[in-house]
Protein backbone atom coordinates (compact mmCIF):
# COMPACT_ATOMS: atom_id res chain seq x y z
CA UNK A 1 0.00 0.00 0.00
CA UNK A 2 1.31 3.15 -0.77
CA UNK A 3 0.19 4.98 2.41
CA UNK A 4 -1.29 3.48 5.60
CA UNK A 5 -2.62 6.31 6.78
CA UNK A 6 -6.33 6.33 7.25
CA UNK A 7 -9.15 3.44 6.24
CA UNK A 8 -7.85 0.10 5.57
CA UNK A 9 -9.12 -1.06 2.55
CA UNK A 10 -11.95 -3.14 4.00
CA UNK A 11 -13.25 0.06 5.67
CA UNK A 12 -13.03 1.61 2.78
CA UNK A 13 -15.35 -0.69 1.02
CA UNK A 14 -17.59 -0.90 3.84
CA UNK A 15 -18.30 2.67 4.03
CA UNK A 16 -19.04 2.22 0.07
CA UNK A 17 -21.44 -0.87 0.95
CA UNK A 18 -23.44 1.22 3.46
CA UNK A 19 -24.92 3.15 0.83
CA UNK A 20 -26.53 -0.13 -0.83
CA UNK A 21 -29.64 -0.07 -0.54
CA UNK A 22 -32.09 -3.08 0.11
CA UNK A 23 -32.80 -4.69 -3.77
CA UNK A 24 -29.66 -3.43 -5.07
CA UNK A 25 -28.40 -4.74 -7.95
CA UNK A 26 -24.82 -4.60 -7.48
CA UNK A 27 -21.27 -5.10 -9.65
CA UNK A 28 -18.19 -4.81 -8.02
CA UNK A 29 -15.00 -4.09 -10.48
CA UNK A 30 -12.15 -6.00 -9.72
CA UNK A 31 -8.88 -5.13 -7.17
CA UNK A 32 -10.13 -2.70 -4.03
CA UNK A 33 -14.21 -2.95 -4.92
CA UNK A 34 -14.43 -6.59 -4.72
CA UNK A 35 -14.42 -6.13 -0.82
CA UNK A 36 -17.52 -4.82 -0.74
CA UNK A 37 -18.99 -8.01 -0.61
CA UNK A 38 -17.30 -8.71 3.00
CA UNK A 39 -19.50 -6.61 4.42
CA UNK A 40 -22.50 -7.81 6.67
CA UNK A 41 -25.66 -6.49 5.17
CA UNK A 42 -27.90 -7.18 7.42
CA UNK A 43 -31.69 -8.14 6.64
CA UNK A 44 -30.99 -5.65 3.32
CA UNK A 45 -30.99 -8.08 0.04
CA UNK A 46 -27.98 -7.01 -1.76
CA UNK A 47 -27.51 -8.89 -5.36
CA UNK A 48 -24.36 -9.27 -6.42
CA UNK A 49 -23.58 -9.32 -10.76
CA UNK A 50 -20.64 -10.10 -12.33
CA UNK A 51 -19.87 -8.89 -15.79
CA UNK A 52 -19.11 -12.78 -16.67
CA UNK A 53 -23.13 -13.32 -16.25
CA UNK A 54 -23.29 -14.63 -12.97
CA UNK A 55 -26.51 -12.74 -11.16
CA UNK A 56 -26.80 -13.57 -7.43
CA UNK A 57 -23.30 -14.67 -6.31
CA UNK A 58 -22.10 -15.33 -2.90
CA UNK A 59 -19.10 -15.54 -0.53
CA UNK A 60 -15.79 -16.73 -1.74
CA UNK A 61 -15.32 -20.51 -1.78
CA UNK A 62 -13.01 -22.00 0.97
CA UNK A 63 -10.03 -23.24 0.28
CA UNK A 64 -10.13 -26.83 -1.92
CA UNK A 65 -14.19 -26.46 -2.11
CA UNK A 66 -13.89 -24.28 -5.39
CA UNK A 67 -16.50 -25.15 -8.07
CA UNK A 68 -14.14 -24.74 -11.30
CA UNK A 69 -16.84 -23.57 -13.51
CA UNK A 70 -17.44 -20.85 -11.43
CA UNK A 71 -16.06 -17.49 -10.46
CA UNK A 72 -16.73 -13.87 -10.54
CA UNK A 73 -15.15 -11.12 -12.68
CA UNK A 74 -12.17 -11.13 -10.60
CA UNK A 75 -11.83 -14.96 -11.40
CA UNK A 76 -12.25 -15.64 -7.93
CA UNK A 77 -14.25 -19.06 -7.08
CA UNK A 78 -17.41 -17.90 -5.46
CA UNK A 79 -20.71 -19.37 -4.67
CA UNK A 80 -24.45 -18.99 -5.74
CA UNK A 81 -26.77 -17.31 -3.47
CA UNK A 82 -29.94 -19.03 -3.81
CA UNK A 83 -32.10 -17.64 -6.14
CA UNK A 84 -28.61 -17.08 -8.77
CA UNK A 85 -29.41 -17.05 -12.33
CA UNK A 86 -26.78 -17.34 -15.41
CA UNK A 87 -26.63 -15.63 -18.77
CA UNK A 88 -23.96 -14.94 -21.25
CA UNK A 89 -22.03 -12.27 -21.77
CA UNK A 90 -23.74 -10.49 -24.56
CA UNK A 91 -27.37 -10.99 -21.50
CA UNK A 92 -24.77 -9.69 -19.26
CA UNK A 93 -23.82 -6.48 -20.72
CA UNK A 94 -27.67 -6.12 -22.04
CA UNK A 95 -28.50 -5.91 -18.45
CA UNK A 96 -25.82 -3.58 -17.69
CA UNK A 97 -26.70 -1.25 -20.71
CA UNK A 98 -30.31 -1.09 -20.02
CA UNK A 99 -29.42 0.11 -16.79
CA UNK A 100 -29.77 -2.84 -14.42
CA UNK A 101 -27.12 -2.43 -12.13
CA UNK A 102 -27.84 0.13 -9.74
CA UNK A 103 -24.37 0.49 -8.39
CA UNK A 104 -20.86 -0.03 -9.55
CA UNK A 105 -18.21 -0.20 -7.73
CA UNK A 106 -14.86 0.72 -9.75
CA UNK A 107 -11.00 1.51 -9.20
CA UNK A 108 -9.78 4.33 -10.27
CA UNK A 109 -6.22 5.59 -11.22
CA UNK A 110 -7.54 9.55 -11.27
CA UNK A 111 -11.10 10.76 -10.51
CA UNK A 112 -11.65 14.43 -11.42
CA UNK A 113 -13.95 17.05 -9.72
CA UNK A 114 -16.68 17.05 -12.53
CA UNK A 115 -17.20 13.55 -12.42
CA UNK A 116 -14.87 11.73 -14.89
CA UNK A 117 -12.52 8.81 -14.10
CA UNK A 118 -9.95 7.02 -15.66
CA UNK A 119 -9.08 3.48 -14.76
CA UNK A 120 -8.02 1.55 -17.85
CA UNK A 121 -4.51 3.03 -19.24
CA UNK A 122 -1.50 4.48 -16.98
CA UNK A 123 0.28 7.23 -18.37
CA UNK A 124 2.78 6.12 -21.42
CA UNK A 125 1.20 2.48 -21.12
CA UNK A 126 0.94 1.17 -24.94
CA UNK A 127 -2.59 -0.97 -24.45
CA UNK A 128 -5.06 -0.84 -22.23
CA UNK A 129 -6.89 -2.96 -19.41
CA UNK A 130 -11.16 -1.73 -19.86
CA UNK A 131 -12.47 -5.24 -19.28
CA UNK A 132 -16.63 -4.00 -18.05
CA UNK A 133 -15.51 -0.48 -17.00
CA UNK A 134 -16.55 1.28 -19.83
CA UNK A 135 -20.06 -0.20 -20.22
CA UNK A 136 -20.82 -0.18 -16.71
CA UNK A 137 -19.70 3.44 -16.01
CA UNK A 138 -21.80 4.90 -19.23
CA UNK A 139 -24.91 2.80 -17.51
CA UNK A 140 -24.87 1.83 -14.05
CA UNK A 141 -27.42 4.15 -12.06
CA UNK A 142 -24.66 4.96 -9.53
CA UNK A 143 -20.95 4.91 -9.78
CA UNK A 144 -18.74 5.17 -7.13
CA UNK A 145 -15.04 5.00 -6.81
CA UNK A 146 -12.79 2.99 -4.49
CA UNK A 147 -8.82 3.94 -4.29
CA UNK A 148 -5.73 5.36 -2.62
CA UNK A 149 -5.55 8.62 -1.64
CA UNK A 150 -2.72 9.10 -3.27
CA UNK A 151 -0.22 7.27 -6.12
CA UNK A 152 2.87 5.29 -4.92
CA UNK A 153 4.92 8.62 -5.60
CA UNK A 154 2.54 10.68 -3.72
CA UNK A 155 0.74 12.27 -6.33
CA UNK A 156 -2.95 12.87 -5.76
CA UNK A 157 -5.32 10.82 -7.43
CA UNK A 158 -8.22 13.63 -7.08
CA UNK A 159 -7.42 15.97 -9.61
CA UNK A 160 -8.90 18.76 -11.50
CA UNK A 161 -8.86 16.97 -14.97
CA UNK A 162 -7.80 13.61 -16.03
CA UNK A 163 -4.59 13.43 -17.30
CA UNK A 164 -4.74 10.15 -18.36
CA UNK A 165 -7.67 8.96 -20.81
CA UNK A 166 -10.67 8.63 -19.17
CA UNK A 167 -13.40 5.97 -19.12
CA UNK A 168 -16.12 7.74 -18.65
CA UNK A 169 -17.17 11.51 -18.29
CA UNK A 170 -18.88 13.11 -15.81
CA UNK A 171 -20.30 10.27 -14.19
CA UNK A 172 -18.93 9.18 -10.39
CA UNK A 173 -21.19 10.43 -7.65
CA UNK A 174 -18.94 8.95 -4.54
CA UNK A 175 -15.47 8.29 -4.05
CA UNK A 176 -13.29 6.63 -0.73
CA UNK A 177 -9.76 6.67 -0.46
CA UNK A 178 -7.99 5.92 3.02
CA UNK A 179 -8.43 9.79 3.84
CA UNK A 180 -12.04 10.09 3.37
CA UNK A 181 -15.51 10.57 1.85
CA UNK A 182 -15.89 12.47 -1.05
CA UNK A 183 -18.98 13.70 -3.08
CA UNK A 184 -19.28 14.75 -6.83
CA UNK A 185 -21.96 17.44 -6.92
CA UNK A 186 -22.96 20.25 -9.43
CA UNK A 187 -20.79 22.84 -7.61
CA UNK A 188 -17.61 20.70 -7.58
CA UNK A 189 -15.75 17.95 -5.20
CA UNK A 190 -16.97 17.72 -1.39
CA UNK A 191 -15.33 16.11 1.71
CA UNK A 192 -18.14 14.59 3.13
CA UNK A 193 -16.05 12.39 6.04
CA UNK A 194 -12.61 11.99 7.47
CA UNK A 195 -10.93 9.12 8.22
CA UNK A 196 -9.99 8.96 11.51
CA UNK A 197 -6.39 10.53 12.40
CA UNK A 198 -6.51 12.39 9.18
CA UNK A 199 -6.39 16.37 9.63
CA UNK A 200 -8.54 18.32 6.78
CA UNK A 201 -5.35 20.10 6.14
CA UNK A 202 -3.81 16.84 5.10
CA UNK A 203 -6.81 15.93 3.14
CA UNK A 204 -6.46 19.28 1.28
CA UNK A 205 -2.52 18.84 0.63
CA UNK A 206 -3.06 15.17 -0.80
CA UNK A 207 -6.08 16.48 -2.93
CA UNK A 208 -5.04 17.85 -6.52
CA UNK A 209 -8.51 19.94 -7.38
CA UNK A 210 -10.33 22.44 -4.43
CA UNK A 211 -11.94 20.92 -2.17
CA UNK A 212 -15.80 21.86 -0.59
CA UNK A 213 -15.49 21.64 2.97
CA UNK A 214 -18.00 21.92 5.57
CA UNK A 215 -16.86 23.70 8.78
CA UNK A 216 -17.45 20.54 10.88
CA UNK A 217 -16.31 17.36 8.90
CA UNK A 218 -17.95 14.12 10.55
CA UNK A 219 -15.53 10.94 10.92
CA UNK A 220 -16.35 8.20 8.34
CA UNK A 221 -19.04 6.34 9.35
CA UNK A 222 -17.93 3.02 10.96
CA UNK A 223 -20.17 -0.20 10.74
CA UNK A 224 -23.17 0.37 13.06
CA UNK B 1 -26.22 -39.73 -43.05
CA UNK B 2 -24.54 -36.55 -42.41
CA UNK B 3 -20.92 -36.47 -42.27
CA UNK B 4 -20.33 -37.19 -38.00
CA UNK B 5 -19.47 -33.91 -36.27
CA UNK B 6 -16.99 -35.68 -33.78
CA UNK B 7 -13.55 -35.61 -34.13
CA UNK B 8 -11.20 -38.15 -32.83
CA UNK B 9 -8.26 -35.55 -32.20
CA UNK B 10 -7.90 -31.98 -31.43
CA UNK B 11 -5.29 -32.39 -34.15
CA UNK B 12 -7.68 -33.42 -36.79
CA UNK B 13 -10.15 -30.76 -35.96
CA UNK B 14 -8.05 -27.94 -36.70
CA UNK B 15 -6.16 -29.25 -39.74
CA UNK B 16 -7.48 -27.12 -42.31
CA UNK B 17 -7.66 -24.19 -40.94
CA UNK B 18 -5.95 -21.42 -43.52
CA UNK B 19 -3.36 -18.57 -42.80
CA UNK B 20 -5.11 -15.08 -42.17
CA UNK B 21 -8.23 -16.73 -40.30
CA UNK B 22 -10.18 -14.93 -37.72
CA UNK B 23 -10.61 -16.89 -34.75
CA UNK B 24 -12.74 -16.45 -31.64
CA UNK B 25 -11.68 -17.90 -28.50
CA UNK B 26 -14.42 -18.29 -25.79
CA UNK B 27 -13.67 -18.36 -21.75
CA UNK B 28 -13.49 -15.74 -19.05
CA UNK B 29 -10.85 -15.96 -16.53
CA UNK B 30 -9.97 -19.90 -17.72
CA UNK B 31 -14.09 -20.70 -17.11
CA UNK B 32 -14.59 -22.34 -20.36
CA UNK B 33 -11.48 -21.46 -22.37
CA UNK B 34 -10.82 -24.06 -24.94
CA UNK B 35 -6.81 -24.41 -23.63
CA UNK B 36 -6.92 -27.54 -26.18
CA UNK B 37 -7.86 -25.84 -28.98
CA UNK B 38 -5.06 -23.32 -28.71
CA UNK B 39 -2.48 -25.54 -27.96
CA UNK B 40 -3.48 -27.91 -31.31
CA UNK B 41 -3.50 -24.50 -33.21
CA UNK B 42 -0.12 -23.78 -31.91
CA UNK B 43 0.98 -27.18 -33.34
CA UNK B 44 -1.01 -26.47 -36.41
CA UNK B 45 1.05 -23.39 -36.93
CA UNK B 46 -1.53 -21.38 -38.93
CA UNK B 47 0.07 -17.83 -39.71
CA UNK B 48 -1.70 -14.07 -39.95
CA UNK B 49 -4.21 -14.91 -37.45
CA UNK B 50 -7.13 -12.54 -36.20
CA UNK B 51 -7.88 -13.85 -32.55
CA UNK B 52 -10.61 -12.64 -30.89
CA UNK B 53 -10.94 -13.14 -27.39
CA UNK B 54 -11.88 -11.47 -23.83
CA UNK B 55 -7.68 -11.12 -23.41
CA UNK B 56 -4.73 -12.51 -24.77
CA UNK B 57 -4.24 -14.89 -21.57
CA UNK B 58 -6.54 -16.24 -19.03
CA UNK B 59 -6.32 -16.20 -15.74
CA UNK B 60 -4.42 -16.70 -12.19
CA UNK B 61 -6.03 -20.39 -11.81
CA UNK B 62 -4.43 -20.92 -15.39
CA UNK B 63 -1.17 -23.30 -14.96
CA UNK B 64 1.58 -21.04 -16.05
CA UNK B 65 2.85 -24.08 -18.77
CA UNK B 66 -0.60 -24.13 -19.68
CA UNK B 67 -1.42 -23.70 -23.83
CA UNK B 68 -3.28 -19.59 -24.34
CA UNK B 69 -3.13 -17.47 -27.05
CA UNK B 70 0.02 -16.41 -25.48
CA UNK B 71 1.66 -19.31 -27.56
CA UNK B 72 0.41 -18.51 -30.78
CA UNK B 73 1.27 -15.08 -30.38
CA UNK B 74 4.73 -16.81 -29.12
CA UNK B 75 5.11 -18.74 -32.16
CA UNK B 76 4.70 -16.03 -34.44
CA UNK B 77 0.98 -16.82 -35.56
CA UNK B 78 -0.96 -13.60 -34.69
CA UNK B 79 -0.77 -10.66 -36.80
CA UNK B 80 -3.56 -8.80 -34.83
CA UNK B 81 -5.70 -9.14 -31.71
CA UNK B 82 -9.14 -7.89 -31.03
CA UNK B 83 -9.42 -7.70 -26.96
CA UNK B 84 -10.95 -5.72 -24.10
CA UNK B 85 -7.73 -6.38 -21.99
CA UNK B 86 -4.51 -5.41 -24.03
CA UNK B 87 -2.10 -4.56 -21.00
CA UNK B 88 -1.29 -7.22 -18.29
CA UNK B 89 -4.32 -6.65 -14.96
CA UNK B 90 -1.36 -6.92 -12.63
CA UNK B 91 1.86 -5.20 -12.84
CA UNK B 92 3.48 -8.01 -11.83
CA UNK B 93 2.24 -9.55 -14.90
CA UNK B 94 4.19 -10.28 -17.94
CA UNK B 95 2.81 -11.42 -21.22
CA UNK B 96 4.22 -12.49 -24.23
CA UNK B 97 1.63 -10.12 -26.47
CA UNK B 98 3.30 -6.96 -24.11
CA UNK B 99 6.57 -7.79 -25.68
CA UNK B 100 5.39 -8.27 -29.83
CA UNK B 101 3.08 -4.81 -29.06
CA UNK B 102 5.72 -3.24 -27.94
CA UNK B 103 8.04 -3.72 -30.39
CA UNK B 104 4.91 -2.78 -32.77
CA UNK B 105 5.00 -7.01 -34.21
CA UNK B 106 1.42 -7.15 -33.83
CA UNK B 107 -1.90 -5.31 -34.26
CA UNK B 108 -4.52 -4.39 -31.49
CA UNK B 109 -8.08 -3.49 -31.13
CA UNK B 110 -9.03 -2.52 -27.60
CA UNK B 111 -12.82 -2.93 -27.35
CA UNK B 112 -15.20 -2.91 -24.47
CA UNK B 113 -16.08 -6.04 -22.79
CA UNK B 114 -19.79 -4.88 -23.46
CA UNK B 115 -19.01 -3.87 -26.92
CA UNK B 116 -17.27 -7.30 -28.20
CA UNK B 117 -19.68 -9.27 -26.67
CA UNK B 118 -22.52 -7.21 -28.56
CA UNK B 119 -20.32 -7.09 -31.75
CA UNK B 120 -20.34 -10.82 -31.79
CA UNK B 121 -24.07 -10.93 -31.14
CA UNK B 122 -25.05 -8.52 -33.34
CA UNK B 123 -22.66 -10.50 -35.80
CA UNK B 124 -24.74 -13.85 -34.77
CA UNK B 125 -28.07 -12.21 -35.12
CA UNK B 126 -27.51 -10.69 -38.87
CA UNK B 127 -27.05 -7.46 -37.36
CA UNK B 128 -24.29 -4.79 -39.16
CA UNK B 129 -23.98 -2.74 -36.65
CA UNK B 130 -25.30 -0.94 -33.63
CA UNK B 131 -25.28 1.92 -30.75
CA UNK B 132 -24.37 1.75 -27.54
CA UNK B 133 -23.05 4.12 -24.48
CA UNK B 134 -19.94 2.66 -23.81
CA UNK B 135 -16.97 4.53 -24.74
CA UNK B 136 -18.65 7.82 -25.70
CA UNK B 137 -16.05 10.43 -24.56
CA UNK B 138 -13.79 8.47 -24.41
CA UNK B 139 -10.22 8.31 -26.79
CA UNK B 140 -11.67 4.97 -28.54
CA UNK B 141 -14.06 7.32 -29.56
CA UNK B 142 -12.43 9.71 -31.34
CA UNK B 143 -12.52 10.20 -35.38
CA UNK B 144 -15.80 7.86 -34.99
CA UNK B 145 -19.53 8.43 -35.68
CA UNK B 146 -21.63 8.91 -32.83
CA UNK B 147 -25.78 9.84 -32.67
CA UNK B 148 -28.04 10.97 -30.28
CA UNK B 149 -30.99 9.64 -29.43
CA UNK B 150 -33.80 10.27 -26.85
CA UNK B 151 -31.46 13.11 -25.93
CA UNK B 152 -28.21 11.21 -25.04
CA UNK B 153 -24.92 10.10 -27.14
CA UNK B 154 -24.13 7.29 -28.83
CA UNK B 155 -21.36 5.23 -30.84
CA UNK B 156 -21.89 3.31 -33.85
CA UNK B 157 -20.01 0.18 -33.45
CA UNK B 158 -19.46 -2.52 -36.40
CA UNK B 159 -20.68 -6.21 -35.90
CA UNK B 160 -17.61 -8.71 -35.65
CA UNK B 161 -18.21 -12.08 -38.05
CA UNK B 162 -15.61 -14.84 -37.41
CA UNK B 163 -14.02 -17.06 -39.86
CA UNK B 164 -14.05 -19.88 -36.76
CA UNK B 165 -15.12 -19.97 -33.15
CA UNK B 166 -12.78 -22.23 -30.54
CA UNK B 167 -14.52 -22.93 -27.71
CA UNK B 168 -15.75 -25.20 -24.76
CA UNK B 169 -18.76 -27.03 -23.26
CA UNK B 170 -19.66 -28.94 -20.45
CA UNK B 171 -21.86 -31.37 -22.06
CA UNK B 172 -22.78 -32.07 -25.81
CA UNK B 173 -24.80 -34.68 -28.04
CA UNK B 174 -23.43 -35.73 -31.53
CA UNK B 175 -25.71 -33.25 -33.09
CA UNK B 176 -23.54 -30.73 -31.87
CA UNK B 177 -26.34 -29.25 -29.23
CA UNK B 178 -24.52 -27.57 -26.22
CA UNK B 179 -24.63 -26.97 -22.49
CA UNK B 180 -22.24 -24.97 -20.48
CA UNK B 181 -22.09 -25.19 -16.94
CA UNK B 182 -22.30 -22.25 -14.46
CA UNK B 183 -19.70 -19.34 -15.61
CA UNK B 184 -18.53 -21.31 -18.24
CA UNK B 185 -21.10 -20.08 -20.82
CA UNK B 186 -19.83 -16.32 -20.99
CA UNK B 187 -18.68 -15.66 -24.54
CA UNK B 188 -18.63 -18.80 -25.90
CA UNK B 189 -22.29 -19.37 -27.49
CA UNK B 190 -21.65 -15.60 -29.02
CA UNK B 191 -18.60 -16.67 -30.51
CA UNK B 192 -20.13 -19.89 -31.98
CA UNK B 193 -23.11 -17.52 -33.55
CA UNK B 194 -20.73 -15.42 -35.21
CA UNK B 195 -18.45 -17.78 -36.56
CA UNK B 196 -18.89 -20.06 -39.93
CA UNK B 197 -17.40 -23.29 -38.49
CA UNK B 198 -17.82 -23.87 -34.83
CA UNK B 199 -14.91 -26.12 -32.68
CA UNK B 200 -16.18 -27.65 -29.55
CA UNK B 201 -13.70 -29.03 -27.24
CA UNK B 202 -16.44 -31.17 -24.92
CA UNK B 203 -16.06 -31.93 -21.10
CA UNK B 204 -18.15 -34.65 -20.65
CA UNK B 205 -18.36 -37.64 -23.19
CA UNK B 206 -21.09 -36.98 -26.26
CA UNK B 207 -24.34 -38.15 -25.72
CA UNK B 208 -26.27 -39.55 -28.33
CA UNK B 209 -28.18 -37.24 -30.23
CA UNK B 210 -31.66 -36.44 -28.43
CA UNK B 211 -29.98 -37.17 -24.64
CA UNK B 212 -31.01 -33.46 -23.70
CA UNK B 213 -33.65 -32.54 -23.53
CA UNK B 214 -34.57 -29.52 -26.47
CA UNK B 215 -35.55 -26.94 -23.63
CA UNK B 216 -32.14 -27.10 -21.85
CA UNK B 217 -30.10 -26.74 -24.73
CA UNK B 218 -27.91 -23.16 -24.36
CA UNK B 219 -26.43 -23.37 -28.06
CA UNK B 220 -28.46 -25.46 -30.83
CA UNK B 221 -26.32 -27.74 -32.71
CA UNK B 222 -26.73 -25.91 -36.00
CA UNK B 223 -24.20 -23.50 -34.76
CA UNK B 224 -21.77 -26.25 -34.27
CA UNK B 225 -19.78 -28.34 -36.68
CA UNK B 226 -17.10 -30.44 -34.75
CA UNK B 227 -16.48 -31.59 -31.67
CA UNK B 228 -13.75 -33.35 -29.85
CA UNK B 229 -14.06 -35.10 -26.32
CA UNK B 230 -11.41 -33.48 -23.73
CA UNK B 231 -9.00 -36.42 -22.50
CA UNK B 232 -7.96 -36.64 -18.89
CA UNK B 233 -4.96 -35.41 -17.97
CA UNK B 234 -2.00 -34.85 -18.65
CA UNK B 235 -3.40 -35.72 -22.67
CA UNK B 236 -6.10 -33.13 -22.11
CA UNK B 237 -5.66 -29.73 -20.38
CA UNK B 238 -8.25 -29.00 -17.66
CA UNK B 239 -8.49 -26.40 -15.15
CA UNK B 240 -7.21 -26.58 -11.88
CA UNK B 241 -8.08 -25.77 -8.38
CA UNK B 242 -5.71 -23.20 -6.79
CA UNK B 243 -4.16 -24.92 -4.28
CA UNK B 244 -3.51 -27.73 -6.47
CA UNK B 245 -2.15 -25.35 -9.09
CA UNK B 246 0.31 -24.16 -6.39
CA UNK B 247 1.62 -27.39 -5.20
CA UNK B 248 2.16 -28.48 -8.84
CA UNK B 249 3.71 -24.99 -9.13
CA UNK B 250 6.05 -25.68 -6.70
CA UNK B 251 6.90 -29.19 -7.62
CA UNK B 252 7.76 -27.58 -10.97
CA UNK B 253 9.79 -25.06 -9.96
CA UNK B 254 11.70 -27.74 -7.67
CA UNK B 255 12.42 -29.88 -10.07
Amino acid sequence: MSDAKGLSRQQMCDRLAMEFEDGWVVNLGIGIPTLCSNYDFGDKQIIFHAENGVIGYGPLTGAGKEDLHLVNAGGQHVTLNPGAAIVHHADSFGLIRSGRIDVTVLGAYEVAENGDFANWKMAGQKGGGIGGAMDLAACAKHVFVAMEQVTRNGRPRLVERCAIPVTAKGVVNLVITNYGLFEITPDGMALREIAPGVSVDEVKAATGCNLLIPSEVPPVKSRS
Amino acid sequence: MPKSKVFASFADAVSDIPDGSVIGFGGFAVVGMPINLYKALAEQGAKRITCVSNGTRGGSTMPSDAPTMEWLIGNDQVSKVICSFTAPTRASQKLVFSEYYEKGLIQAELVPQGTLAERLRAAGAGIPAFYTPAAVGTELAEGRETRVFNGREYLLEEALPLDYAFIRAWQADSFGNLRFRRSQRNFNPLMAMAAKVTVVEVEEDILPSGAIDPDDVHLPGIYVQRMVKVPPPPEGWWPQRPGELAKQEGERSAR
